[in-house]
């Protein structure tokens, strides 16, 4: 054990404290599967003030850490940092506190997100976030990556659902901010807090607003000969006035993975699918249906199918919500942007990456959220071919550009981690990132917090490699 | 006679806060003691319009002297809204103001408050630095969210130039209920219930003037006539018409119901605060709350010489609030400080341009 680590052995117990090769290697790598680095060792915390300890023992070492949770991010933002520590948070997952009447619930960082829903169903209530990977991605992650999901143009992101969060900053400072009001008084410091993506400290606990469960759903699937045309139905639902929960569209590609995974059945002869989901109180549904069924059927549909149950509706969204992992099936390796455009532009968009695809002799399948204009392109590689991996992250680099240049974003609910540090400058000016350089060195003065995540740097060189997570070849998690 | 400056673009803004040691912005002052401070005014009045707005798009973007009244008539006229509610529309109030101050209203019970609409915000910090940051579409993730920082920052980190909203549908119709409480738990049990019902409502409020909590609907008329119905053989109460219903919506947005001569502090509270918070203001002589989104927020009146006492009452429930006008401390109740807060002001402005949160 290097000496640097000698005050974290005598806060935790040696079973807290996992320094050998076999037990680091688990923590090597997160969603991002490219991207692999080894940590020093994984600190595993069973209480809040075994956290604190720990980012104060780093804080006093200069220790470089890295707060994980399941390791489902996306963009690599829980990468280890060469030199550093992974604080794994996954025995902090306790739900504190459930309150029904204000509707709120108080976490702890490694609570899986689906549980809080789990445990406010009796009541009637959810939380409202629902990333793909929701039933294992923890709330902590959730909140360091502002994450997204497929409900975010009606109820937002995670961000939208935090109303309280006690922290321990990278400066061993321990904060506590809002708490069970939805409203607060004073400049937003939960606002700030999320999304820094592991760059200002770890949360500790964490309150969170529910929602009461809507009474009603109806969610329909939609066929289409041409993504245009699909894409065409959902700017003439948008400009109804009607408001849905979800609004989503696979295109060719896309399907054919599902398919393939899940047996998903689509209308034969399609080439795009659009999933529209309305929810609301019955009545409101109702009248509400009558005029999105109106609005699809003139929008030349091969077929239109609604689902008659809740067990036809969880179908069409388990087809949805596989069609990441799904796609493993098609190609060995794939790298999955999540780059927003303007809706308006999403037509555009989606010519100009077929014509990229093209001309890279690199296949690409889409799935958006339609609604905000939130692409996910699977670029399809072999990562034992050589400079594969190199040739598919040139063609991500100029979609993400692509996004920028229309007026977009580069992430729309992944972050940029180290996937996409590299092109914040395309987003931000000089100025604008030293902005965020500044707010960050207030948090972290000594730059140990997650370093070289989400600003352009020389900071955490990271080996490649290729292939699925494990947990995504089961299945259990998927890259939305 | 304080000094004003009134910059007409970004780049006059910019040289505006280079230009004094200590300047702070102000709009159209209607929320006047969050500006009560010793320093230059930068008057946004001249920072007026809407940029960019594609109802497809649901957001817009406009500059921050843009009184909002100009901002909620275009969307209306494309079927839009901001579902928060922004307040003092009437009075004149400014966009850049309403960030600021970090107010909404009533309809923040549905959807969220303004943090929750924000998307992106252009800034001069205290260097002149001109600064954008969010984003311009409705999902965005990258870099810090400074945008919702802002939003209840007082202009104690920068002086808005421009800001970006999502904005929603606006629904078909509404309606409005006014059920008869007898007592504070009444209307608390309300909230709870109502909250977690299948009605969806818009918002959930209790009136300051009389034992009356007040629903408003919004959807599509024939559906939502059925729903009404069905509160009303759960609660006592009647159904507003139109007139009336709008009478007592702006009446509440323009804050009539405020004794001209009283402080109006905005809290932030909780359901489970409200009885206990009831009990508070009925010690204080003349002090009375619009209480909002479900129990979460409170608009409170009250007379100069009960402020030191209000002050006492809402530390003792670990309550904050903050003064939007008249004669009070801008802070009033309990607050939570931390080191951070000093270094995060100090990256956003390093020269103390702007006044301390504590001015």
């Amino acid at each position: 054990m290097t000496a640097s680590l000698q005050p974290l052995s005598e806060l935790l117990r040696p079973d807290q404290l996992l320094l050998r090769p076999e037990q680091l290697a688990a923590y090597e790598s997160d969603g991002l599967t490219a991207f692999r680095q080894r940590a020093l060792a994984v600190a595993i915390p069973e209480t809040t003030n075994e956290v604190i300890a720990i980012v104060q023992a780093c804080h006093a070492g200069s220790i470089p850490f890295v707060a994980r949770g399941s390791g489902t991010s996306l963009s690599g933002g829980s990468l280890p940092v060469a030199g550093g520590i992974v604080i794994a948070l996954n025995r902090l997952n306790k739900i504190l506190k459930l309150d029904p009447e204000q509707r709120i619930a108080v976490v702890q960082p490694g609570v899986v997100n689906a549980h809080v829903s789990v445990a406010a169903a009796p009541f009637g209530l959810h939380f409202a976030p629902d990333p793909s990977s929701q039933s294992i991605c923890t709330i902590g992650g959730n909140v360091a990556f502002n994450s997204g999901g497929a409900h975010c143009l009606k109820y937002g992101m995670t961000s939208n659902h935090v109303l309280g969060i006690k922290a321990v900053l990278a400066t061993g400072e321990v904060v506590q901010w809002g708490g069970p009001s939805r409203e607060s008084v004073g400049p937003d410091w939960c606002g700030l807090f999320t999304g820094n993506e592991g760059l200002f400290g770890v949360a500790l606990e964490i309150t969170l607003q529910l929602l009461p469960k809507a009474e009603c759903f109806h969610t329909v699937l939609v066929g289409y000969s041409t993504l245009e045309q699909a894409g065409d139905a959902v700017s003439a639902v948008i400009a109804s006035g009607l408001l849905p929960g979800a609004i989503e569209i696979m295109d060719a590609l896309a399907l054919e993975a599902a398919v393939a995974a899940v047996h998903a059945d689509y209308p034969p002869g399609c080439e795009a699918v659009l999933i529209i989901e309305l929810e609301g109180p019955r009545e409101v549904v109702a009248e509400d249906r009558l005029r999105l069924d109106a609005i699809i059927a003139a929008s030349h549909p091969i077929e239109a199918r609604p689902a008659h149950d809740a067990e036809e509706r969880l179908a069409i969204w388990k087809g949805r919500k596989s069609a990441f992992s799904a796609v493993g099936r098609l190609s060995p390796d794939f790298l999955v942007q999540d780059g927003v455009v303007p809706r308006r532009k999403l037509g555009e968009a989606l010519r100009r990456i077929s014509e990229m695809s093209q001309e890279s002799g690199i296949r690409v399948a889409n799935v958006f959220h339609a609604g905000d204009g939130n692409l996910h392109p699977l670029i399809l590689f072999d990562g034992r071919e050589d400079g594969a991996l190199r040739r598919a992250e040139q063609l991500a680099g100029k979609i993400l550009k692509m996004c920028v240049e229309m007026g977009g974003s580069l992430t729309g609910e992944h972050g940029l981690g180290v996937e996409k540090r590299e092109y914040l400058p395309d987003m931000f000016s000089e100025e604008e990132i030293d902005c965020m350089k500044r707010i960050r060195a207030a948090f972290d003065p000594r730059g140990i917090a997650n370093p070289g995540k989400m600003f352009p740097s020389s900071e955490a060189p990271v080996l490649m490699q290729h292939g699925l997570h494990p947990l995504e070849k089961a299945g259990v998690i998927s890259r939305q | 006679m304080m000094t004003m400056i009134s910059p007409s673009n970004a780049i006059e803004l910019r040289d505006a806060v280079c230009s004094m040691p200590r300047v702070i912005a102000v709009g159209s002052g209607t929320k006047p003691r969050l500006s009560a401070v010793d320093a230059t005014a930068i008057c946004t009045k001249q920072l007026r319009g809407i940029v960019e707005y594609d109802p497809s798009e649901f957001t817009f973007t406009a500059l921050a002297g843009t009184p909002l009244s100009e901002i909620t008539a275009t969307l209306a006229e494309k079927g839009q809204y901001l579902p928060f509610d922004p307040m003092l529309v009437d009075a004149g109030a400014t966009l850049g103001g309403t960030v600021a101050s970090g107010v909404s209203g009533p309809g923040r019970f549905r959807f969220g408050g303004l943090r929750d609409f924000i998307l992106g915000v252009q800034f001069v910090d205290g260097a002149g630095r001109l600064l954008r940051l969010g984003g311009k579409v409705v999902k965005n993730a990258a870099g810090f969210d400074v945008p919702k920082f802002m939003v209840g920052g007082l202009g104690r980190y920068g002086v808005l130039v421009e800001t970006t909203f999502k904005v929603f549908p606006q629904p078909a119709s509404r309606l409005t209920l006014a059920l008869d409480v007898d007592a504070a738990e009444t209307a608390v049990k309300i909230f709870s219930e109502a909250g977690n019902s299948r009605w969806e409502l818009e918002a959930i409020d209790a009136l300051p003037n009389q034992p009356t909590v007040v629903m408003r609907l919004g959807g599509p008329a024939s559906p939502l006539k059925m729903i009404a119905k069905e509160i009303l053989s759960r609660w006592r109460g009647k159904l507003l018409a139109d007139d009336e219903a709008e009478a007592l919506w702006s009446g509440l947005r323009e804050f009539h119901w405020v004794d001209p001569h009283d402080a109006l502090i905005k809290v932030a509270l909780s359901p489970r605060d409200v009885i206990a918070f009831y009990q508070s203001l009925a010690s204080l002589p003349g002090t009375k709350a619009h209480l909002s989104g479900g129990g979460n927020m409170a608009f409170v009146s009250v007379a100069g010489d009960q402020v030191a006492a209000f002050d006492l009452q809402l530390r003792s429930q670990q309550l904050c609030g903050v003064t939007l006008r008249g004669d009070a401390p801008l802070w009033v109740g309990h607050r939570f400080h931390s080191l951070i807060s000093l270094s995060v002001k100090a990256a956003l402005d390093a020269e103390n341009r702007f006044p301390g949160l504590e001015g």
